[in-house]
């Protein structure tokens, strides 16, 4: 993964030093909380309903371990001994005190991290698939462009202060792991007819409150000029985006009310005058970074291990775990390993500092020291021998990593709701272990097989749900809390928005309502066909039917 | 005291006298909205205040000295401006809701203006970023190019990148401590109107 060289550190050494005077300044009241505000945001710090929080950025999702070991020790020192990892692959404290983040930041700045633009209305952290560099189905590793794209949105001059957030994916596979359609910009590496990287950028996606997938607003871009491309699209934005209204200012809103064809011209006749200037990037400045990005020292392994195969023979839990758990590798003899964070009943994404010990020690045992977060909020052991996944199960297990619920119904994204959150307007985390107690059973997860729940706190979509199979959304009416629930949203290169089925539930009903969804599919699903292949098939209605079959009188808000 | 921080040539901040007189048309009315920059957007940008064709005649200019007027203010008045602009006693206000464009169509050379300057009502409005960058990149503004408004310390930096080189702080503010947010980063990333990205400009390998 990248190292930081010396100007690197100085960066984040002097953002350090920036931040604190900052804070200084605010608590000794020379800025307002207007004024402080954009600061503190531009460094992950929101004022939340019971303390700060502070969202540490993981750019595109790739940790060391031993910048685990420093996120643990953190979590003990300055929190509450766990930390949350969110749907930006970002790790969330939620108990830090103000007057200690300057400190908590010059920490994470000892092992090369920070929490740059984690937050406000800047570029944020540059996502991507979990299994960049190893997936089989890879065309383009897009994690050096990810890095030089980390570096130019740093601390970007003209972008500093946007009309809203802006949020960046990159993706390099046939199969989209990164939700590029749902991001204000999205890149799609490719190789081209002449064998070369080229981009497909996407424009104008985003969840949140009014829910779009981006549009294609160029099929091929050279990679050389991805810096000067963005730049024209985000000037334009800049200047047009709308600044007096929150709800209205993310790009896609510029796009609608443009129209592709018309912001395409102005991004084009913006991007002339940039276009092969000083922000093309140069093959020695990619190869400079590309070397961080080279395949591991892996053995040369055959592609089947006796041991595995006589441990799935006689072990059905570990077979029934690598079954969900265990991902393919372009590399014989390899797999990726994905560590549940969604035990059932807890909080999904969190994981306490004695687990990240444990992961960090996984890593550095079976996995080259490295990890990955994902946007699932699982995290990644990308280089795993065949030979070695029992004893990374035995430990994982031991250590209550080791959920077999990998895309199962249970592997709940979700953001951190009202417990946490002072936008929400619902809580999140208590729907989500609901939900995972009524489906307490693995074989029947098994049997529903492939599935996707995403659930937000409140329209800002943290937890994905339009692009959930099954979408829950919290609302708030006159006061009280609410779910409005989605079926037939998808990510990946099909994504598609969730149709709402109808009038919203209690936070009693919701447990309920998913088990009549799954019943459903269960009834109406044709052998191998998922349970969104099945809405897609059938469309909502039958679905609408059985969940409200009970409340014909209107019961329901 | 002053609170006008000015680049000299070196790119050494000073703190120097305000020569200009910024002319202010009285006080607003309604506001209105307008087009944003006057471009093919066709939905509302509310809370862009504009001078009515009422406050721009009655607006009160000095009868002497280095004056700063709203472009507005010049559209209309210039007539009686034209002998004071030769002299080089006019210097240009644009609002993050005018264009470069706007400015350049009343001065071809854009370089016969001494001082062109930015007004930012809200700190947080970053287009006053892109509209520095378009003029000295685009438009070869070379002269004095201010910030004024709500101009704090904590965006001084992004200013400066964005081709600015004066800065007049906030009244309640501190231009003696601001200046040193002048210098937060010693070596930043990425290409601005100042420099190249960091990778022209030194040896990272």
């Amino acid at each position: 993964m990248y190292k930081y060289d010396p100007i690197d550190q100085q960066i984040v050494n002097e953002r350090v030093a920036q931040y604190r005077d900052q804070t200084r300044r605010y608590i000794a009241g020379e800025l307002s909380d207007e004024e402080y505000r954009p600061l503190r945001l531009q460094n992950g710090l929101y004022i939340q309903r019971h303390a700060p929080m502070l969202r540490i950025a993981i750019p595109y999702g790739l940790l060391a371990s031993k910048q685990l070991r420093k996120l643990a020790d953190i979590t003990k020192k300055y929190d509450r001994g766990y930390g949350h990892f969110s749907t930006r692959q970002n790790l969330q404290l939620n108990w830090p005190k103000l007057e200690d983040t300057p400190d908590i930041l010059a920490e994470l700045a000892t092992v090369e991290m920070h929490a740059i633009q984690t937050s406000g209305n800047c570029i944020r952290n540059i996502t991507t698939d979990q299994f960049a560099g190893i997936a089989p189905d890879e065309i383009i590793d897009p994690r050096a462009i990810a890095e030089i794209m980390r570096q130019w949105s740093t601390f970007h001059p003209e972008f500093a202060l946007l009309p809203r957030k802006f949020k960046i994916a990159v993706s390099g596979t046939t199969q989209d792991r990164a939700i590029v359609q749902a991001h204000d910009i999205g890149l799609e590496f490719y190789k081209d007819s002449n064998d070369q990287m080229a981009i497909k950028v996407w424009v104008g996606g985003g969840l949140g409150r009014t829910p779009i997938l981006g549009t294609v607003i160029r099929e091929h871009l050279e990679w050389q000029h991805i810096l000067s491309y963005c730049e024209a699209v985000i000037r334009v934005y800049n200047v047009h985006g709308r600044r007096d209204n929150a709800y209205k200012a993310r790009i896609k809103i510029l796009v609608k009310a443009l129209g592709i064809e018309e912001f395409k011209r102005q991004v084009e006749e913006e991007w002339a005058h940039l276009k092969d200037g000083p922000l093309t990037i140069t093959n020695a400045e990619l190869d400079r970074v590309a070397q961080y990005f080279e395949p591991m020292p892996y053995e040369t392994l055959p592609a089947h291990d006796p041991s595995f195969d006589a441990a799935i023979a006689c072990n059905p839990a570990f077979a029934t775990w690598v079954k969900r758990s265990v991902q393919p590798h372009r590399v014989p003899g390899y797999r990726a390993v994905t560590l549940s964070l969604k035990p059932h009943g807890k909080a999904p994404g969190d994981v306490t500092s004695e687990q990240m010990h444990v992961v960090a020690d996984l890593a550095d045992a079976y996995s080259f020291g490295e990890l990955r977060s994902s946007h699932e909020q699982n995290l990644i052991l990308a280089d795993v021998k065949l030979s070695d996944l029992f004893a990374v199960w035995e430990k994982a297990r031991a250590a209550g990593l080791a959920t077999p619920n990998i895309g199962l119904l249970t592997d709940i994204i979700c953001c951190p709701g009202g417990d946490f959150c002072s936008l929400a307007n619902a809580k999140s985390i208590p729907i989500a272990e609901a939900i995972q107690n009524q489906f307490d059973d693995l074989d029947y997860l098994h049997e529903i097989g492939d599935i996707e729940l995403n659930i937000s706190g409140c329209m800002n979509a943290c937890g994905h749900h339009h692009v959930g199979h099954i979408g829950v959304l919290g609302v708030d009416k006159d006061g009280s809390e609410w779910y409005q629930v989605t079926i037939g949203g998808k990510q990946g290169n099909d994504a598609s928005i969730g149709s709402v089925i109808g009038p919203s539930f209690s936070a009693e009903e919701m447990p309920g309502v998913v088990q009549k969804l799954i019943e459903v599919y269960i009834r109406e699903r044709h052998e191998d066909e998922r349970f969104i292949d099945t809405v897609r098939r059938l469309g909502i209605a039958p679905f609408k039917a059985h969940v409200y079959a009970d409340q014909k009188k209107g019961a329901t808000a | 005291m002053s609170n006008l921080i000015r680049l000299n040539a070196e790119g050494v901040a000073e703190i120097v006298q305000d020569e200009w007189i910024r002319v202010i048309p009285t006080a607003l009315g309604e506001e209105s909205v307008r087009k944003q920059a006057g471009k093919v957007v066709l939905f509302k940008l509310t809370g862009e205040t504009t001078f009515t064709p009422e406050q721009i005649a009655d607006t009160q200019i000095p009868a002497t000295g280095k004056v700063l007027v709203p472009l507005t203010v010049w559209q209309a008045r210039k007539a009686e401006l034209q002998a004071r602009f030769d002299a080089g006693d006019v210097g240009i206000v644009l609002a993050t809701h005018e264009t470069a464009e706007a400015l350049q169509a009343e001065f071809s050379d854009m370089n016969s203006l001494p001082l062109v300057a930015v007004f930012v009502e809200r700190f947080a409005d970053g287009r006053i970023f892109t509209l520095g960058n378009w003029l000295r990149t685009r438009f070869g503004y070379k002269n004095e190019l201010r910030a004024i408004g709500d101009v704090l310390r904590d965006q001084l930096f992004f200013h400066k990148r964005s081709g600015f080189n004066s800065f007049l702080i906030r009244a309640d503010r501190s231009a003696q401590e601001a200046v040193a947010s002048l210098n937060d980063f010693s070596q930043p990333y990425q290409g601005a109107v100042d420099d190249v990205p960091v990778w022209r400009r030194v040896n990272r390998s």
